[in-house]
């Protein structure tokens, strides 16, 4: 069976398994569809965190980036993972107590003021919409790669399935068919990265294989002897103070999501919330320890298989040969002698290396059989789907819950909540799709930029609404708004009018650390010097820190 | 009394934040950034140590963070008799 049909009938019965898995979490109360009735069991919702947190980008593109970038790259395994230490010890446990629906609740419910409400609500749209865009666009690629559908198709077929189980099943569907996609995408990147490893060194498990084999050493000869930096050398792209910077943004950032917030809301209890995020890190450990691994096999074998060797030799690699034609992997003689070489400068490199070939190309590159390069996509799809309804059940509750329930109209019936939900995830979808058919130009830039914006609004605000009773409405909407306006205003000038990233070289990405320090500073100061909160509010925040009594009545939860 | 005892437990779970949270910064910021350079001087197996924990064991030091906040916490919640 060729590699296509293997595609078609593994991201089929994916497709099918999810539709499956929503159909049978299909829900008809608020709770169900905005928490999942909060009885998501701890280790299920650390998978289902996995597959929310780990997108198209951690599947397809990171492996790559850290490939091209070597110690640089760093900085998106431990902004990408650091950032579950913050929101285990400092957030999950008390937002499950808190135990409403969404991140607005949380901020309007302490800052007792439906302004603040409407901030929150304001930013959470904005990260989420961003962010879905591209998962959206990501799924497209997906199948144009694969399956040579146009991206338009391909984007569709995944509105359509994702739009199925998120209207039917809100929350519940999409916790149950996130834990499914998370086991299609780990095995999916596990089988490539073991198997490269085991040609490469002989031991088959990539962390192993990374650290005790001597292709690091290798490599790093190679790149010395090619002209380039040593692969393990630290800032040869970014300057620590920016590495710094960034990484903590992201770190800060993947704490403040609120996508990934939410998930927390959906354990039975306060010790779930605990344990939960520590299996959701260990789910995403998986994935994010062997991919530098799969970066460097990767690398070393690509420079190693290709580099100074005759092009019509090169030519008549069958995967070199495939992926030449997708524009991904290009090879140019430029000096006429009849072999490529690989250098650091881009004028005079013979080859050039898209990121996103190194996971694309591993099973072929490899020889693995056919039906793995079906998996890959099977799990590809997997990443982007999950993230995509995760992100989509918060834009749905930003507006249903957030604005129409909570702000226009407080009595509405539990049927017209859910139906109101219902509705704006559908609206939602279409628009997620509207994006990734017709994306606009600036989507791809401001992605990475959500994590800015969330490090900058949300974290400093629910964290200080935890640990620090005397802050209020005052300072938490004047830190928002301040923090906010900054790091847009470096991302904006610096990203699209020229200004120069003045602030001590700190680039747009690593901006947002300085916008969350700058949250922290105006609200501490302006809730000094405005009255405390309410008796009642300082309260809440007292309950908040003491974890019984989260728990559902028994009732309930039969 | 229920007041102290509840300040007392709110005490004992910040003192372990920022106890966890200190091996965070430093595994993290210190060590894989701060200090990869000269620690790349060391070699773990065949690669440089300031790479490697940037790359493999700051990863796996969260994990670990976790699981120790959310035991620690369990002793915590039993001692001060905050869960039945």
């Amino acid at each position: 069976m060729s590699a296509e049909l293997w595609t078609i009938l593994l991201v089929a019965l994916s497709f099918l398994l999810y539709l499956y898995i929503g159909w049978r979490s299909r829900v008809k109360d608020s709770s169900g569809f905005y928490v999942a009735g909060q009885g998501v069991p701890q280790i299920a919702n650390g998978a289902a965190t996995a597959a929310d947190w780990m997108s198209a980008a951690s599947f397809i593109s990171m492996a790559g980036l850290i490939s091209t970038l070597g110690y640089d790259g760093s900085i998106y395994l431990m902004g990408w993972t650091g950032g579950y230490v913050l929101l285990a010890l400092l957030l999950a446990p008390y937002l499950r107590k808190f135990g409403k629906y969404t991140v607005p609740d949380f901020v309007g419910d302490r800052y007792y003021s439906n302004a603040a409400r409407l901030v929150a609500v304001v930013a959470a749209l904005f990260v989420s919409l961003t962010y879905v865009a591209g998962q959206m666009r990501g799924v497209g690629i997906v199948f144009s790669r694969f399956l040579q559908v146009d991206i338009s198709t391909g984007v569709i077929i995944g509105m359509v399935v994702v739009a199925f189980f998120s209207v039917l099943g809100g929350m519940k569907g999409i916790t149950w068919t996130q834990v499914a996609q998370y086991g299609v995408l780990i095995v999916a990147y596990l089988i490539p990265a073991a198997a490269i490893a085991y040609i490469l060194t002989g031991n088959p498990v990539p962390q192993l294989a990374f650290t005790f084999s001597d292709i690091v050493g290798k490599l790093n000869q190679i790149q010395l002897d090619l002209g380039f930096k040593e692969y393990s050398q630290p800032f040869a792209n970014r300057s620590m103070l920016d590495v710094l910077f960034t990484t903590l943004a992201l770190m800060v950032g993947t704490a403040g999501l609120p996508h990934v917030i939410v998930r927390f809301y959906t354990v039975p209890n306060v010790r779930a919330a605990r344990y939960s995020a520590g299996w959701a890190l260990l789910f995403i450990a998986l994935l994010y320890t062997s991919a530098p691994a799969l970066a460097t096999f990767a690398r070393y074998n690509l420079i190693s298989t290709l580099h100074n060797q005759p092009i019509t030799e090169v030519r008549q690699l069958d995967w070199a040969n495939k992926w030449e034609k997708t524009k991904l992997l290009t090879f140019d003689d430029k000096n006429n002698d009849g072999r490529i070489e690989l250098t650091p400068d881009k004028n005079t490199s013979e080859i050039t290396i898209d990121p996103d070939i190194i996971v694309l190309s591993t099973p072929e590159v490899a020889r693995l059989a056919p039906w793995v390069i079906g998996l890959v996509a099977a799990g590809g799809l997997a990443a982007a789907l999950s993230t995509a309804s995760g992100l989509l059940l918060v834009i749905s509750s930003s507006v249903a819950h957030d604005i129409y329930y909570r702000i226009i109209n407080p009595n509405a019936s539990e049927t017209q909540r859910v139906f109101v939900g219902r509705i704006m995830v559908g609206l939602a979808v279409v628009l997620a799709g509207y994006f990734g058919i017709n994306p606009p130009g600036f989507v791809a830039q401001v992605v990475a930029f959500a994590f800015g914006l969330a490090a900058a609004s949300f974290f400093p605000a629910i964290v200080l609404g935890i640990f620090d009773k005397r802050t209020n409405r005052e300072g938490a909407i004047a830190g928002i708004i301040i923090g906010l306006l900054f790091t847009l205003f470096y991302i904006v000038g610096v990203k699209f009018y020229g200004m120069q990233p003045w602030l001590f070289g700190i680039s747009p990405e690593g901006i947002g650390t300085v916008g969350m320090v700058i949250n922290f500073i105006v609200t501490l100061v302006v809730s000094r010097l405005t009255p405390p909160p309410p008796i009642a509010v300082q309260e809440m925040v007292e309950d908040l820190r003491s974890p019984a009594g989260a728990e559902l009545p028994t009732e309930a939860v039969h | 009394m229920d007041r102290d005892r509840q300040e007392a437990y709110w005490r004992a779970n910040t003192a372990l934040i920022r106890n966890l949270l200190i091996v965070w910064g430093l595994v993290s910021l210190v060590f894989s950034i701060l200090l990869a350079q000269p620690l790349n001087a060391i070699r773990l197996g065949s690669v440089p140590l300031g790479f490697w924990m940037a790359q493999q064991g700051s990863i796996l030091t969260f994990v670990v963070l976790i699981f120790v906040y959310a035991f620690q916490m369990d002793k915590l919640d039993r001692k001060y008799g905050m869960r039945k």
